[in-house]
């Protein structure tokens, strides 16, 4: 290799050991090229798993079809629960398939190999978040799609602020699973994690009745929760024509959020483990 | 052994008896890994001792210092201190064999010597340099004991990936350079044929292959291979050590190859054999077998582990090999 002094004149190799004479990248910086080459294997990955595909578009989909038909009788309360699954779908399907990818990654041992190679955690980190970010914009382009063209949701807002949301939710969706693998011994348990982590969130984030009508101390634990502002973030699109004060502020915090958790998840892939 | 004449910087270490002439088998041309754009024509007429490869130019290269270098090296696991106090150096160019029976620490030295493992105590030099440290990730190559690659991406799919992460350059000339890497590594552990299927289809022991192909891109100065060659049948594992021999020949790699079938050792450069967390002998496989008068490398192992039963008290010290 070219860090070290034994490379060999190349004139005596035997011409299968290439001359590998470039400058390698530090694993420190987040390097663009190992960062790519990590997404693009991610979504190789999926490539050969079509059903997994299938459902992650699909589901949502299915699931919002299944609602607007549910709230046939009242099309208001479809408005306001379908923009707010609109953010939620992305985050639990990121979730999961996050939390059983990673999982995968560490106890097949291809984590140890890599983190035993020149790659830098956030390229791991960033590549995850590259692939499933993108599926993410396809899935949440097919839903918002269906949505607001074939089931009628009256959004006042942009649908793009509801595209941007949605893809600022699997991130966090992304991250949070990331972060839950590490706790995981199994997939039995990653996938438990699923009603722990989400379920919770998914009771206190307005979605079945507005926050501030909960009971205080249930609001207060809902101000903290990271999908409450996923969901805020909805409706301020669906009440409103103009992005909002309000929009910037609930996009921001889940994107701080997915931040965070993701640095979380950084700190428990260890180069070292006993 | 003019690779490793140079050792006495560690005084406690004497220098190691010159190899006898046959320590391993001579590598013949191997039939099915042997790529045919490679003669290697050293590989082939030499036997290992003098297999030194002329390539490696030793006045050029700092083989002054070992590949490996071990003093008071010890692990901890949860309760359980699983190497005790090793002291021994892997010489550069050759094919060191770790050898013991299960559990007696094999893998956690080599996690140790990959940087892989924690709570490791002690000195553990790799190339020169502490263990662990990130310049050395790009010069150790690693096969955990479990094949470790992707099952659901194809052999071609996932050294392609880890290609790129080893030489990450963008560009045409990049691209070329790691291509034929990722071809040369299929061709090296004769998956050429499965190169496009998806390697949670394949055998065992063609995944272990995918998982040792992994390992063979980049040319590293250091490859530490876990039991490469269990479960394979016996036309595979002789044409994996041929592939071995040719490594450390053509390209003066370091290999340290673990495993608990003893009749591989005879095909190693220098032994390390272990029991228990400690070194029971570091030595040649002709130099162990005239210690112990055994004729084989088992019967010495056996012998040593008899001798260090009869002799196990709690401060008995590290058996050292054909040194002491």
């Amino acid at each position: 290799m070219t860090t070290h002094a034994t490379s060999h004149p190349p004139t005596l190799e035997t011409g299968h050991v290439p001359a590998r004479e470039t400058g390698h990248v530090p694993a420190r910086t987040i390097s663009y090229s190992r960062t790519t080459a990590t997404a693009t294997r991610v979504l190789r990955q999926l490539a050969h798993d079509p059903r997994t595909i299938a459902l992650m578009l699909l589901v949502p989909c299915v699931m919002l079809i299944l609602l607007r038909y549910v709230f046939d009788g009242s099309p208001r309360t479809f408005d306001s629960i379908g923009a707010s699954l609109l953010g939620i779908f992305p985050l639990i399907t990121m979730f999961l398939v996050t939390s059983i990818a990673t999982l995968r990654e560490r106890t097949s041992g291809t984590l140890e190999r890599l983190l035993a190679l020149p790659l830098g955690k956030a390229d791991l980190i960033a590549g995850y978040a590259l692939a499933f970010g993108a599926l993410a914009v396809v899935q949440s382009a097919l839903a918002t799609g269906l949505a607001l063209w074939f089931l009628d949701l009256d959004v006042m807002g942009s649908p793009w602020l509801l595209l941007v949301v949605a893809l600022l939710d699997a991130l966090l969706g992304t991250a949070l699973g990331l972060f839950v693998s590490a706790f995981a011994a199994s997939e039995f348990q990653a996938v438990q994690f699923m009603p722990a982590v989400i379920f919770p969130q998914l009771l206190l984030c307005g979605l079945f009745t507005p926050r501030p009508d909960m009971h205080p101390v249930l609001e207060a634990i809902s101000n903290v929760l990271p999908m409450s502002y996923a969901v805020d973030g909805m409706n301020e699109v669906l009440h409103h024509t103009e992005m909002t004060a309000g929009f910037v502020r609930d996009a921001l915090i889940v994107a701080a959020c997915a931040l965070l958790v993701l640095a979380l998840g950084a700190a428990t892939l260890r180069r070292r483990t006993s | 052994m003019m690779n490793n004449s140079p050792s006495p910087p560690h005084p406690p270490d004497p220098p190691h008896p010159p190899d006898p002439p046959d320590a391993a088998d001579p590598p013949d041309p191997p039939a099915a890994v042997d790529p045919p754009d490679a003669p290697d024509p050293s590989a082939a007429a030499d036997p290992p001792d003098t297999a030194n490869p002329p390539t490696a130019t030793p006045t050029a290269t700092p083989t002054a210092t070992p590949a490996v270098r071990a003093r008071d090296l010890t692990v901890v696991r949860g309760s359980r201190t699983v190497l005790r106090s090793l002291d021994f150096t892997v010489p550069r160019g050759r094919i060191t064999g770790l050898l013991g029976p299960s559990g007696c620490g094999k893998s956690t030295l080599m996690r140790a010597i990959v940087g892989t493992q924690a709570k490791v105590t002690g000195t553990l030099d790799i190339l020169g340099h502490p263990a662990g440290t990130a310049r050395l990730r790009s010069c150790i190559g690693y096969v955990t004991q479990a094949p470790s690659v992707y099952d659901d991406l194809t052999v071609r799919q996932n050294l392609d990936y880890f290609a790129e992460i080893l030489d990450p350059g963008r560009g045409r000339t990049a691209t070329a350079r790691r291509a034929a890497n990722v071809t040369r590594a299929i061709d090296d552990v004769a998956l050429t044929t499965h190169a496009d299927a998806l390697a949670g289809n394949l055998s065992g022991g063609q995944r272990s292959r995918v998982s040792l192909a992994v390992a063979l891109l980049g040319t590293p100065d250091l490859l530490v291979l876990d039991e490469p060659t269990v479960g394979l049948d016996p036309v595979l594992r002789r044409d994996l050590w041929h592939l071995f021999h040719r490594i450390a020949a053509d390209r003066g790699a370091t290999l340290l190859v673990s495993s608990h079938v003893m009749d591989e050792a005879e095909r190693c450069h220098h032994l390390l054999l272990m029991r228990g967390g400690r070194l029971l002998a570091d030595d040649t496989p002709d130099a162990l077998r005239a210690r112990t008068g055994a004729e084989t490398v088992e019967a010495a192992f056996l012998r040593l582990v008899d001798e260090a039963t009869a002799a196990d008290t709690p401060g008995r010290e590290t058996a050292r090999g054909g040194s002491s």
